[in-house]
């Protein structure tokens, strides 16, 4: 996530001249700063939920940047994808884990530095890569959105039809493992006979107090693949 | 200067509609509720079957004091109410009732996209909600919210996919404009595990586990109390108007109609909605809510299969089709 913000942030001083930069280029420039700081926020702050709502800011900020750069689609795509589902799997683990209210005084790492080098290495990579990449490209934004549905539909099934359906592929081998995963973690006698999915037999009150906890929490590891598979 | 106008006008008029058609659906609650079970519902407020009710309603909350737990997370319990209701007003700003540009907040290209994700979105207002206000009630609520959405959406997303495969456009008037009649049977079973699966994202009966409120008291929103309360629960009826407009665009046609389509569409989008939203009350006077570990089992082992096999259908009739 740092790193995209800051191949965002960084990447832009790279383009056309500063002395005359348009709106656009300047809204850019500024949800760019939000979304890195929001992205460092969420990496420094000792609240865990507080960490996972900034995420929220920092994906929802690279949202922002999409449409900027006219890819709407993808934009779109990320709200539904990331905002959407993966936060809410993360704030559902974390409610499972009773993060208190305040600050944790263990959510900390001794590997912190070495975070921060591999991440600073990363972010100079990616960096380096886009803006050789990307350094002779321009968008049109008057004119037909080059990111719009269709046009991304197009590129991804006439030119890169393969890596799509090799992606596919590996999203499907991910749905599985996650399927036998879970299936094994439920053959374990560790007392299951008495809450999953037996619908019924049980006693009403008894069953939704235990029952969520193991039927979601299995269920949902393979959800965000299998979405994306479907996709 | 006109364009500036043009669009504070649909900025205006959507947000007249966001602020009066959940009013609307609150009020018809009241009364269908009532008269299913036999007794008449408010009859005072406003004289005329107590149509002012909801508005004596609003004023009651607005007169609370706002109360804020003391170990609550002050800052995510304020700003939770806004997070769950926005979403559905940015929504309603794609939802096309009536064909051509006048009859539409905003054309977006990847108008499904957009409103599903934006929808999402709202859920995380109840998840925030369940979390901060340190209470273990609305822990549960938070929990069983978290889990619901992530069953339910995988559904509701798979129908839309259909209907999109179906019209070859993902933009919401480009799907109602390749509408034709023989879609509803065609499309009829994504239809229903779209509807469902709104339900169930709006914690509507029999789908209101998360807020069960004879058993975890009202789940995440214990303890709001006042305004907040308030804008939780506007949230859910302008769900309610979200989901009924967007199913019909979607399935329904939207301003198609058997006669008198020309002028009139938006009359028979509004039509459909209301019988839709009808449907949703129906549902939650009749129903009886379904238990935690049934409501997973109907999404993974029933609502999934069918919307997969509603794909592979939309599929086959396209290709022979052309």
């Amino acid at each position: 996530m740092t790193f995209a913000a800051l191949a965002t942030t960084a990447g832009l001083s790279q383009t056309r001249g500063f002395l005359s930069p348009t709106g656009v280029e300047i809204a850019f420039l500024l949800v760019g700063l939000v979304t890195f700081g929001a992205a460092v926020v969420t990496v420094t702050t000792r609240q865990l939920v507080h960490a996972a709502l900034w995420l929220v800011v920092a994906l929802g900020g690279l949202a922002v940047e999409y449409l900027l750069l006219t890819a709407e689609f993808i934009a779109w795509v990320q709200v539904l994808i990331y905002v959407g589902s993966v936060v809410v799997l993360l704030l559902f683990g974390l409610m499972l884990t009773k993060a208190p209210i305040g600050r944790s005084p263990d959510a900390d790492s001794g590997n912190r530095w070495a975070a921060l080098a591999v991440a600073v290495a990363s972010a100079a990579a990616l960096v380096w890569v886009v803006v050789d990449a990307f350094r002779t490209t321009w968008i049109d934004l008057d004119g037909p959105a080059e990111g719009s549905t269709e046009v991304t539909g197009q590129a991804l099934f006439r030119n890169w039809v393969l890596p799509f359906e090799a992606l596919s592929v590996l999203l499907l081998a991910a749905l599985v493992g996650a399927i036998v995963l879970s299936r094994k973690a439920k053959a374990t006698p560790t007392g299951t006979a008495s809450h999953g999915p037996s619908s019924g037999a049980d006693g009403p009150a008894a069953a939704p107090a235990d029952g969520p906890a193991a039927g979601p929490a299995s269920a949902s590891e393979g959800r965000p693949s299998s979405q994306e598979g479907a996709r | 200067m006109n364009d500036a106008l043009d669009v504070a006008l649909r900025l205006l008029l959507v947000f007249v509609v966001f602020l009066t058609f959940p009013l609307i659906v609150g009020q018809t609650e009241h009364k269908v509720m009532a008269h299913m079970q036999g007794r008449l519902g408010p009859m005072y407020a406003g004289g005329f079957h107590g149509w002012a009710q909801l508005v004596a309603d609003g004023v009651k909350f607005a007169q609370k004091e706002d109360v804020v737990p003391a170990g609550a997370d002050r800052r995510i319990f304020q700003l939770a109410p806004a997070v769950a209701l926005l979403p559905y007003l940015l929504v309603l700003l794609a939802i096309p009732i009536g064909p051509g540009e006048g009859a539409v907040g905003q054309v977006v290209d990847a108008g499904v996209f957009f409103v599903l994700a934006v929808m999402g979105v709202g859920v995380l207002g109840s998840l925030m909600a369940g979390w901060a206000s340190a209470n273990k009630f609305s822990l549960l609520g938070g929990l069983r919210t978290a889990a619901q959405l992530l069953a339910y959406e995988l559904p509701m997303l798979l129908a839309a996919a259909s209907v999109a495969m179906a019209a070859g456009t993902v933009s919401l008037p480009g799907i109602v404009d390749a509408f034709a009649w023989w879609w509803l049977p065609w499309q009829i079973v994504g239809a229903i595990v779209f509807f469902v699966a709104g339900l169930a994202e709006l914690q509507r009966p029999p789908f209101d586990m998360p807020v069960a409120d004879s058993e975890i008291i009202f789940g995440a929103y214990t303890e709001y109390t006042g305004l907040r309360f308030a804008l939780f629960l506007l949230a859910e009826y302008a769900g309610i108007v979200v989901l009924c407009g967007l199913t019909t665009v979607l399935f329904l046609g939207g301003w198609h109609g058997p006669w008198g389509a020309d002028g009139l569409g938006w009359v028979w989008t509004l039509l459909k909605t209301a019988v839709l939203a009808f449907v949703v009350i129906w549902l939650r006077v009749t129903y009886p809510r379904l238990r935690e570990d049934q409501l997973q089992k109907l999404s993974w082992t029933l609502l999934v299969p069918l919307a997969l096999a509603q794909i592979a259908l939309t599929g086959v009739v396209k290709v022979v089709n052309q």
